[in-house]
């Protein structure tokens, strides 16, 4: 079944004066996903959102809602709502009267808005709450009833900054299974800004890493989790170790990278766009610590894993795992997370300043080629860029 | 040394009770002294005086309040000040919102030179207001009264206006009135059922401010007026010849009024914002 797209941004541009808030950004957001745009501040997400909504003009670009091309239409005749950062509910407003302020306008009859307001409070686990006032309710009670007054109008696409970014830890996380499981309830398209790589991560059908104004990567949140392709959204989702190297041999299925110490490694051939230099990335729990035993001389890879030798710089102790800082023959330091299968005896082979070997799978290895620009296109001729 | 404790304890609960004392009776003569000009008004509202000096203490009577009301020389000045102040206050309290909501909105060429504009009235010397106007009419040919009036009273009142309107908008939430237009709301729906419920309580504010400033303008209106006669105008005028009893009459009833304004006004406020309500039990809704 070919999914239909529900909102499709081509090549919108916006600009503050001499700033330039969204670059050229082309995106397709299918119908009935769960959309997220993140990354840090500035990076023109908001924007993007607000644009969307109808509460920034365009630069240059136009913006699809379904079918239809709203770019220059206002908020109030675009099929979108939005829950705002600040909830903004109407403080004059009762809980009633703010969920129902969209189907009034629309002038849906009494009856009718009020068997809605009751079944949306019910979805939002609010029941019995229409008469409070906003300033009668707390953070996460705001949060809901923001959340049923833009959910009652059916929108095509619901807009969410950064709802959850006023409420505490424990109330976030649990509103983010509420959020996925709302969402999957009334099967809207949900687009959602966030700079919280976890939030992202739990709720999200792709993520859309922003950068600058650009899409740095586009995918699921196991994709760019394991096959990161820039620096930037490695380093943004989660902890990575990257090397640098060149290839200097390719099969069918993995090239061999020689790093700075003189080891190859190997990664997967695919992620490998034809340069010459690249660096090549694993994380920390997909590594495998094991001491090197003195005068037992160099255990072969075995079992086609890469292995990179090194010494314990440093290794912490936190419950669920041990943290290891790694430092390379030249000089590199990795993280390595490894769980706490055994007690006792492993601890004390893996203390500061012994040598170890890191093995780990070749497919976990991510490649970002250096020279790919953030955005992945190919880049124009520098002096390191020959192919 | 066993007797320095009990010593200084004394000492020091004679200090507290003395400080104890202080500032209740500072308080009290600070109020004493704000209220007790407004007393002997009321007080001599009532007075029964010999002629036409209402100073020394006659006797009590109501006849000031009751003939009050057929003589027309006392009466028409009231009314006209009213009506003034009516008008006056609508009109700059409708542009003067206007004003404010454009000046805190929206960046246009010139909105500074508009800001000092607006400052103008409110802190140049009424004196140069009314004499700069009263070479304004002379110079247009315009006769002085009611109408001259009229103008220069919504031309002071439309400052204080923007100033209270606009401290009221700085601290509006932008993003209610895009939820609102997000929610199917135009423009003209947004602003009368989000923004003005919102900053109605300082568009009343304004306007109190503004009614207040009108009805008891003195210098102003002196130069606009011609032979027309506010109420000001007249208590000045009779002040010369000794101040009758209507005088506080009329003073008495404004400070009545005023007062049931501003109670009118607090409970309004205690009535909207729950916040300000004295803390009592919270009932629970929900199941």
């Amino acid at each position: 079944m070919p999914s239909s797209i529900d909102v499709r941004l081509d090549r919108v541009t916006k600009r503050f004066h001499e700033v330039v808030a969204v670059d050229d950004l082309s995106v397709d957001v299918e119908q009935g996903e769960f959309f997220s745009m993140l990354g840090p501040s500035g990076c023109g997400k908001t924007t993007t959102l607000r644009m969307i909504g109808g509460f920034e003009e365009t630069t240059a670009g136009t913006i699809y809602l379904g079918e239809a091309d709203v770019t220059g239409l206002p908020p109030f005749k675009r099929d979108v709502n939005t829950v705002f950062q600040n909830y903004a509910l109407f403080p004059h407003l009762s809980v009633r009267e703010n969920v129902a302020f969209g189907l009034r306008r629309k002038k849906v009859d009494n009856a009718e808005i009020d068997r809605r307001v009751v079944a949306m409070l019910e979805l939002v686990e609010m029941p019995g709450y229409e008469s409070r006032k906003p300033s009668q309710l707390s953070g996460g009670q705001q949060q809901r009833v923001a959340l049923a007054r833009a959910l009652i109008n059916h929108p095509k696409v619901l807009l969410l900054d950064e709802p959850l970014g006023a409420l505490d830890l424990k109330l976030r996380k649990q509103m983010q299974i509420e959020l996925k499981r709302i969402q999957t309830e009334v099967g809207i398209t949900f687009i959602y800004v966030t700079h919280d790589q976890e939030e992202a991560m739990t709720m999200s059908d792709r993520i859309a890493v922003m950068r600058a104004g650009r899409i740095e990567q586009l995918g699921s949140p196991e994709e760019l989790y394991e096959r990161p392709r820039t620096e930037f959204v490695a380093g943004f989702l989660g902890v990575s170790n990257l090397l640098g190297g060149s290839v200097v041999g390719r099969d069918d299925s993995f090239v061999s990278v020689r790093i700075a110490d003189g080891t190859v490694l190997r990664a997967p051939a695919e992620l490998v766009n034809g340069s010459a230099t690249v660096r090549i990335g694993v994380r920390p729990e997909k590594l495998r610590v094991t001491p090197i035993v003195e005068g037992a001389g160099p255990t072969p890879a075995d079992g086609g894993l890469n292995a990179l030798d090194g010494t314990i710089l440093d290794a912490s102790y936190i419950g669920v795992s041990t943290q290891y800082l790694v430092k390379t023959r030249d000089g590199h330091r990795l993280t390595v997370y490894a769980q706490n299968l055994e007690t006792g005896g492993a601890a004390e082979a893996l203390a500061d300043g012994h040598p170890v070997r890191l093995t780990w799978q070749p497919q976990h290895t991510f490649v970002i080629s250096v020279t790919t620009l953030d955005d992945g296109r190919t880049p124009v001729q520098t002096e390191e860029g020959a192919p | 040394m066993m007797t320095a404790p009990p010593t200084a304890k004394r000492r020091r609960s004679l200090r507290a009770r003395l400080g104890g004392l202080l500032l209740p009776g500072f308080t009290g003569l600070l109020l004493l002294f704000l209220f007790a000009p407004i007393a002997v008004m009321i007080a001599f509202s009532f007075n029964d005086p010999a002629g036409r000096q209402n100073i020394t203490w006659q006797g009590f009577t109501l006849r000031n309040y009751v003939d009050l009301w057929g003589r027309s020389q006392i009466t028409d000045p009231m009314v006209l000040s009213l009506v003034v102040a009516t008008i006056s206050t609508l009109v700059a309290t409708t542009f003067g919102t206007m004003i404010g909501l454009a000046l805190t909105r929206y960046a246009f060429r010139g909105r500074w030179l508009m800001n000092l504009l607006i400052f103008i009235p409110m802190t140049a010397p009424e004196i140069i207001l009314g004499a700069s106007l009263l070479t304004l009419w002379i110079s247009l040919g315009v006769e002085r009264g009611f109408l001259t009036i009229l103008v220069s009273h919504i031309m002071f009142n439309i400052s204080f206006v923007v100033v209270t309107i606009r401290a009221r908008l700085v601290g509006f939430n932008m993003s209610l009135e895009e939820a609102g237009m997000d929610l199917y709301a135009d423009g003209r729906t947004t602003f009368w059922k989000i923004t003005f419920p919102l900053i109605l309580p300082g568009i009343v504010s304004a306007a109190l401010l503004a009614f207040a400033l009108s009805i008891d303008d003195y210098v102003i209106t002196l130069f606009s007026a011609g032979r027309t006669v506010t109420f000001p105008l007249w208590v000045f005028g009779v002040s010369r010849l000794g101040i009758p009893p209507e005088v506080n009459v009329l003073g008495t009833l404004i400070f009545v009024t005023a007062l049931i304004f501003i109670g009118v006004q607090l409970w309004n406020a205690r009535r909207a914002d729950p916040s300000t309500r004295p803390a009592g039990p919270v009932t629970v809704v929900g199941r």
